[in-house]
């Protein structure tokens, strides 16, 4: 228990492990916690930036969806509008075409009737000339009579 | 320690683990303990026994507390300096966790304390913290562990705590002191002759008394750091020798001794953790003060 050099040696020793500590240990551990919790921090900040967007992100997402939608409906509705006017357009030309397809037949109709008329005028003139000619029991003239003949057949 | 304490009453057992090795210089003159006397001019020398320690007196330097004192250090050292280069911003695992968990722990105690700029004053809480904790851990190896080993290897004495040294924890607590007065002058300048010669009376009559009171005051401060963790350390220490002594009065009380022994050692870890906390922390309100100018 006597006091002696052991006190100086220590005071030495004190000092010089004082120094490589503030030197060599404190500044590069702290700096690295202090790196660390600055680490952490932004994480935490970004972590939190990202559930925003998230929940952005899905706010716009349902925004979208519902523009989405209402387009679609506009769509279908314009389409069936279409849709409808096609087959009103269609129906409208169908008739026609059926009117001049009918109008087209009638005239051919009435053709196919007036030379038939004719064609059958004519026999009936030949018929009615070859009667005459068998009750008359003469021959007669035909280019005399033909008018005549005209006549009778047109009025059939 | 019952083959070593054969031979030896128990209070020659508690007196040789209390003597530390020492190398020092012998006044001429001196009779040593194998009766030759000491040239003219001195030697240096180890001493054996007290005794010759004693007539020692200054100029001798106790081997066992330096050689601890600073290999704890360089353990100290040594762990904080590998944190150091290991300590990175990734996640920290095992042992890194571990220290800087220490590390902040002092952060923060001189953060609450401390309200100065100093980078001196965080660093040197660590050193102290780690380093007496180190030191007064060895109290809890077993007593005769390491001197009667060492005996057998022809080392006479050999005490393990350097926290148990005067010397030490002096060494420590002046050093603490400089630092005080250092950092009194250069912060307050004149405002700290001030402090020492107008306080607590405010006149100049009283310089002297408050002179007085003031130096006892300052003095007071490293003494009792010094002085409280050698005190402690050096009864705790006293303890452990007395339970182990209990070892050689007889078969019937090993198992009491063993048991004693346990239960003195778990209660002691708690003791050497707020010894060295408590030399960490007066450090920095001891610093703070001087810091603080009124």
């Amino acid at each position: 228990m006597n006091i002696n050099l052991t006190l100086i040696g220590q005071m030495l020793a004190f000092a010089g492990f004082v120094l490589f500590c503030m030197k060599y240990v404190w500044p590069p551990i702290l700096a690295a916690m202090a790196e660390r919790e600055q680490k952490i921090a932004d994480g935490l900040a970004a972590a939190d930036r990202a559930s925003h967007d998230l929940e952005l992100a899905q706010e716009k997402a349902v925004e979208r969806l519902k523009e989405a939608k209402t387009e679609a409906a506009g769509i279908v509705d314009s389409a069936n509008k279409r849709a409808n006017q096609i087959v009103e357009e269609a129906k409208d030309a169908a008739l026609v075409e059926a009117e001049r397809v009918k109008a087209a037949a009638q005239a051919e109709i009435e053709q196919e009737t007036n030379r038939a008329r004719e064609t059958l005028r004519g026999q009936v003139a030949a018929l009615s000339l070859a009667g005459a000619e068998k009750v008359l029991g003469a021959e007669i003239d035909q280019s005399a009579h033909n008018a005549l003949v005209e006549k009778l057949a047109s009025e059939l | 320690m019952a083959a070593a304490g054969e031979t030896q009453t128990i209070s020659e057992y508690i007196v040789h683990h209390l003597t530390n090795l020492t190398y020092g210089k012998l006044p001429g003159g001196f009779e040593r303990y194998d009766g030759s006397v000491v040239p003219d001019g001195g030697v240096w020398t180890m001493a054996h026994g007290g005794a010759e320690a004693s007539a020692m007196g200054f100029m001798a330097i106790h081997v066992d507390s330096m050689i601890w004192s600073i290999g704890l250090g360089l353990v100290f050292c040594w762990l904080f300096r590998g944190l150091a280069r290991k300590a990175e911003s990734g996640v920290p695992s095992g042992l890194v966790n571990a220290l800087e968990m220490i590390v902040e722990f002092v952060d923060n105690t001189v953060k609450d304390t401390f309200h100065g700029h100093n980078k001196l004053v965080a660093p040197l809480a660590l050193t102290i913290f780690v380093w007496v904790f180190l030191m007064n851990l060895m109290d809890l190896v077993p007593v005769d562990l390491v001197p009667y080993t060492l005996m057998l290897l022809g080392v006479e004495y050999h005490k393990i705590v350097p926290s148990t040294d005067p010397n030490i924890t002096m060494g420590m607590a002046l050093g603490i002191f400089i630092l005080m007065l250092y950092y009194s002058i250069k912060i307050k300048g004149f405002g700290f002759v001030k402090e020492l010669t107008m306080n607590p009376f405010n006149h100049w009559a009283f310089i002297p008394v408050n002179l007085f009171m003031e130096v006892v005051g300052l003095l007071a401060k490293p003494f009792s750091l010094g002085l409280r963790l050698f005190g402690n350390m050096y009864a705790g220490e006293m303890i452990f020798i007395l339970i182990a002594a209990l070892f050689s009065a007889g078969l019937m009380w090993m198992v009491p001794a063993g048991l004693m022994q346990i239960g003195w050692a778990i209660f002691h870890i708690l003791v050497i953790t707020l010894q060295a906390f408590i030399f960490m922390v007066l450090t920095i309100v001891y610093l703070s003060m001087a810091h603080e100018d009124h």
